[in-house]
């Protein structure tokens, strides 16, 4: 846990993120009239192990797979000139062509919108899909700039001061999701 | 994690972690370098001077393209057309690429210890792209970027580098990178070209390739410059390449899956023969594609990089 945070709630825990994933990845299927041309895109780091769960629960309900891409935003970040040091930059593996496809891009929290921002610049740096939705486990309010989710798996209002903290197994060794508090 | 430093003089300076950051950097570089569209706009609005005392085509135009991928404004002062030949100091073009307000310079000086001078005189990053015979940091990085790609690691490897150690600020860079990665290092060259002072690096110095080849996991072969033979460093290039030259029957002496790496341009049935440099185990062209890629990664870094803050959203 960060330091000078303390717990303030559970917001979900496991059974919680793996039904509000399933209900995405239906809401996915029905949205799009299926699979056909339909892709994910995980966001680094945590909307990359969301994706993965969601291309599987989209093959047991739909018997197809999805392809499924990773995408680093760090070199379309609009914060880069006032941060003293750039963050670490991840892999971009984003193995399929993007043209005309449906590309339903994932993270595990949406709040500001920034991210989202760079992701599509991203993306269309890759080239040009046919449409571009975003789902995202956590919807905590906050916006600074005119983006949606398509797909929320919880919506949480929270305050400035607080941090909505998202852990996966895969990248956190458990799984649920915290709203913690600066001290 | 994040550098330690605000230049990259020369590989004898950086720690282990540092050395890996950079070379973890690079992986992503790569694949950028590789799309349709090659371009990022993460250094957009920066400024990278090139300065080059000495010719370069390689470098240049590799540290050039790695700008561009960036979205980095870089400017090029070929040395020919610099105030350099007016007899303008290094400390004076500094002030100059001070006042231009550059971010990055990269320089290329035939004077050991130039990259340095310029670094205590700029705010601005100063990459070293050659100094004299002491360092070619960058050169360095992506061999061992080249290396870490096809082997997995560094580590326990043995690293052969044949040649004219010298005058060769690749080789000092290798063997500074490559032994703090825990590889083996294993020189050779003719005795005219050995630095003395090599062995106290933790080099091992042969004065038979056969036994410099010997289960070596990385052959590097070194370009061998014409005008070594006219000051007396040895007798004939014909001579050199019979006693130092990397051929199809010297490569069976190393391992199987051994690499044959050069750091360009070669100079065919010399240093190595044709045959040899155009063998399925030859990683000369990939070199030159990662050097893009390495280079990316240092300008990003050296412009501000490097630090693994999870910012919120």
């Amino acid at each position: 846990m960060a330091a000078g945070m303390r717990q303030k709630a559970q917001i979900l825990d496991k059974e919680g993120i793996r039904r509000a994933l399933v209900r995405i990845a239906h809401e996915i299927i029905e949205r799009n009239k299926g699979t056909e041309n339909v892709a994910l895109i995980g966001i680094q780091r945590r909307g990359v192990p969301l994706a993965g769960r969601l291309c599987g629960y989209i093959e047991e309900i739909e018997g197809k797979t999805v392809p499924v891409g990773v995408l680093d935003i760090t070199l379309y970040r609009d914060d880069l000139t006032t941060l003293s040091h750039q963050p670490l930059l991840r892999q971009t593996n984003v193995p399929f062509p993007v043209k005309d496809k449906k590309i339903v891009l994932i993270d595990d929290v949406i709040y500001t919108g920034r991210t989202v921002r760079a992701a599509l610049d991203a993306i269309i740096d890759l080239g040009r899909p046919r449409i571009i939705q975003l789902a995202a486990l956590i919807d905590r309010g906050h916006r600074e700039l005119p983006v949606r989710a398509d797909y929320v798996g919880k919506n949480v209002p929270t305050s400035g001061r607080e941090v909505v903290a998202v852990r996966l197994q895969e990248t956190d060794n458990e799984e649920r999701v915290l709203i913690l508090e600066k001290d | 994690m994040k550098l330690k430093r605000k230049d990259l003089l020369g590989l004898a300076g950086l720690e282990t972690q540092e050395i890996n950051l950079i070379l973890d950097t690079a992986v992503p570089m790569k694949e950028i370098a590789s799309r349709p569209v090659k371009k990022v706009p993460v250094l957009r609005g920066r400024t990278i001077v090139n300065i080059f005392y000495e010719p370069s085509t390689r470098t240049r135009v590799s540290f050039e393209l790695a700008a561009k991928h960036l979205s980095a404004d870089s400017i090029n002062i070929p040395a020919a057309a610099s105030s350099v030949v007016k007899g303008e100091s290094i400390k004076d073009t500094a002030r100059t690429i001070a006042a231009m307000g550059a971010d990055v310079v990269v320089i290329r000086h035939p004077l050991a210890g130039a990259a340095q001078l310029l670094a205590g005189t700029v705010e601005a990053a100063v990459i070293n792209a050659g100094d004299g015979a002491r360092e070619h940091p960058t050169q360095g990085l992506l061999d061992m970027f080249t290396v870490r790609e096809k082997k997995g690691t560094l580590a326990g490897l043995k690293v052969a580098i044949i040649g004219d150690i010298l005058h060769s600020r690749v080789a000092r860079s290798n063997i500074w990178g490559f032994l703090k990665m825990g590889a083996q290092v294993a020189i050779c060259g003719p005795a005219t070209m050995m630095p003395p002072e090599i062995n106290r690096t933790g080099a091992v110095v042969y004065h038979r390739i056969e036994d410099a080849l010997e289960g070596a996991d990385v052959i590097m072969m070194l370009r061998i410059q014409r005008e070594r033979q006219k000051a007396g460093l040895f007798p004939s290039l014909r001579e050199y390449s019979r006693l130092f030259g990397l051929n199809r029957e010297r490569l069976f002496l190393a391992k199987p899956d051994a690499l044959v790496m050069h750091p360009g341009p070669v100079n065919r049935g010399v240093e190595i023969t044709g045959e040899v440099a155009d063998h399925p185990r030859s990683v000369i062209n990939e070199q030159v594609t990662n050097g893009v890629a390495v280079r990316m990664a240092i300008l990003y870094l050296f412009a501000g990089g490097g630090t693994d803050d999870e910012a919120a959203d």
